[in-house]
């Protein structure tokens, strides 16, 4: 008898952690209480995957089918003069960002598919052009992944600046995992770093390696990076990417370093196949945080303003799979939180903080979707 | 004996006539796994299974089997809910992926012959695909 109850327990024991490796805490909550709804201040979108703001009632909006769009004032104008885009499984027209000296120089960043090679499939680029009177002017392709693939997956992209003079951008592992994210003489799965004319800085943390390597490469060992933000105090670069199932990551991208990609992960195949044993080995980069079960998390953006008293300082991700916004709340460089905004508003492709500090989110199926306090 | 051995001949020969007539249809259906797999398999998993309420299935869905044209529709152009799938209400988008006409009717030859889904044998072709105009 005494035997049984002291299985009972060891078997109680193990059955506990195992259990709670399921979810990775903090378990996400559902407000008690609704105090949020949105405005919608751009309707009629199919896909809308990326925005800029230049005033608040003037926005840059991308549609992944190849469109990019002024609007203001809610009313939208097409602007004409884009490169080719290869539309394919997750690739299209992707993000878009105006230079930090917009207003004088009139100069915008986006990042698509294309193919310039005139061989099959596509990869990501990273063009800027001159935005004068509803066309594009001047355009200047920055960088072009290679090799093209007719892969769907794994195109990034998000686009930032730094406060020094720099651009940077994120190119998914393309649909090959076994290649691209662990070699720097390849694109895919990496954080690019430029010079805001496309020259490549000479601080780049590969710069002096051999010939062969790409010099643009920040940080390495991502999978599919779509939500990246520079941290409003540290001015450190924050990403979130698309895992496997269980492996979606918050990472904070660090010059040359590795990010484990597909070494170490803490996601199985969709398949529930075991990708790898290891989630940590040395010489690779933890995440800050990853999702299990995976959110399938898209656009970043901290609220710096005050506009909500109680959200100063957290972190929104939105999430394509669950469709709502996240937010979460980080104390002592440590995820303590994390609460559904917006719960079932569709598929949240692009999040912001609009120049008037509003939260602003890219919905798929509705459009551009203005964050506000229920009266 | 002689029956036998004209049995087993008639046996053999109509075997070789089903294979051959299934041959297209067989490699359609391989094709399209590697098309499943690259395009499709983030939302509707890896047994077609979906998620209920999220992402519907594919495998023993009605929607699917009831409705092959507006299968390729959705495939080839996107799509936009409400539908209902086995009495359950779906609500999403789904977008074209810029697959070709033997891309689509490869997946659709895939989804139609598998986890429990049965075409009967019929082949949907790139110019059934073709048809299918918007």
């Amino acid at each position: 008898m005494r035997d049984y109850l002291v299985l009972i327990f060891i078997s109680i024991f193990i059955y506990i952690p195992s259990c709670s490796a399921q979810e990775n805490p903090p378990l996400v909550k559902t407000p008690e209480k609704k105090e949020y709804t949105y405005e919608v201040v751009i309707e009629g979108m199919n896909q809308p995957w990326g925005m800029s703001f230049i005033d608040t009632d003037k926005i840059l909006v991308t549609e992944k089918s190849g469109k990019l769009f002024l609007v203001e004032n809610s009313i939208k104008t097409e602007i004409s003069g884009l490169p080719y885009v290869y539309v394919r499984g997750q690739g299209g027209l992707l993000d878009v960002a105006i230079h930090p000296n917009f207003k004088r120089n009139s100069i915008i960043y986006f990042t698509l598919g294309t193919n310039i090679e005139g061989d099959a499939g596509g990869n990501t680029a990273l063009y800027q052009a001159k935005l004068t009177d509803n066309k594009l002017e001047d355009l200047k392709l920055l960088y072009k992944a290679t090799p093209n693939t007719k892969k769907a997956q794994h195109w990034g992209s998000r686009i930032v600046f730094d406060d020094d003079g720099h651009i940077f951008f994120t190119i998914g592992d393309r649909g090959n995992r076994d290649l691209n994210p662990q070699d720097l003489s390849r694109d895919g799965g990496k954080v690019y770093r430029l010079n805001l004319d496309g020259s490549i800085p000479n601080d780049n943390p590969f710069v002096n390696e051999k010939t062969g390597t790409k010099k643009a490469i920040y940080s390495f060992g991502h999978r599919n990076p779509q939500g990246m933000i520079i941290h409003p105090i540290s001015g450190k670069i924050w990403i979130n990417e698309h895992g496997p199932r269980g492996g979606d990551e918050i990472n904070i991208a660090e010059p040359g370093k590795n990010y484990g990609w597909p070494k170490i992960t803490y996601g199985v195949n969709y398949s529930g196949t075991t990708i790898t044993e290891n989630t940590n080995l040395p010489g690779l980069e933890q995440p800050f945080y990853y999702w299990v079960p995976s959110i399938a998390p898209s656009g970043m953006a901290f609220s710096t303003s005050g506009v909500y008293k109680k959200w100063k300082g957290n972190l929104f991700i939105g999430s394509l799979k669950y469709r709502y916004l996240e937010r979460l709340v980080i104390k002592n460089n440590k995820v303590m939180e994390r609460e559904k905004i917006l719960e079932n508003v569709g598929r949240v492709r692009d999040v912001r903080e609009g120049p008037d500090g509003y939260l602003y989110i890219a919905v798929e199926g509705k459009g551009i979707l203005k964050i506000v306090k229920i009266k | 004996m002689k029956l036998f051995f004209g049995f087993m001949l008639l046996f053999t020969v109509s075997q070789f006539i089903w294979l051959q007539q299934n041959k297209p249809l067989k490699e359609s259906v391989l094709r399209g796994s590697e098309v499943y797999n690259d395009f499709c398999v983030q939302c509707h998993l890896d047994n077609g299974e979906g998620i209920a309420g999220i992402f519907p299935p594919l495998s023993n869905s009605d929607y699917l089997l009831n409705n092959i044209k507006e299968s390729i529709y959705a495939i080839k152009y996107g799509m936009e809910g409400p539908i209902k799938v086995n009495g359950e209400l779906y609500d999403g988008i789904m977008v074209s992926q810029g697959l070709d006409s033997e891309e689509i009717a490869d997946v659709m030859n895939y989804i139609l012959n598998s986890w429990g889904n049965s075409s009967n044998n019929e082949l949907i072709t790139p110019i059934i695909v073709n048809q299918v105009e918007k």
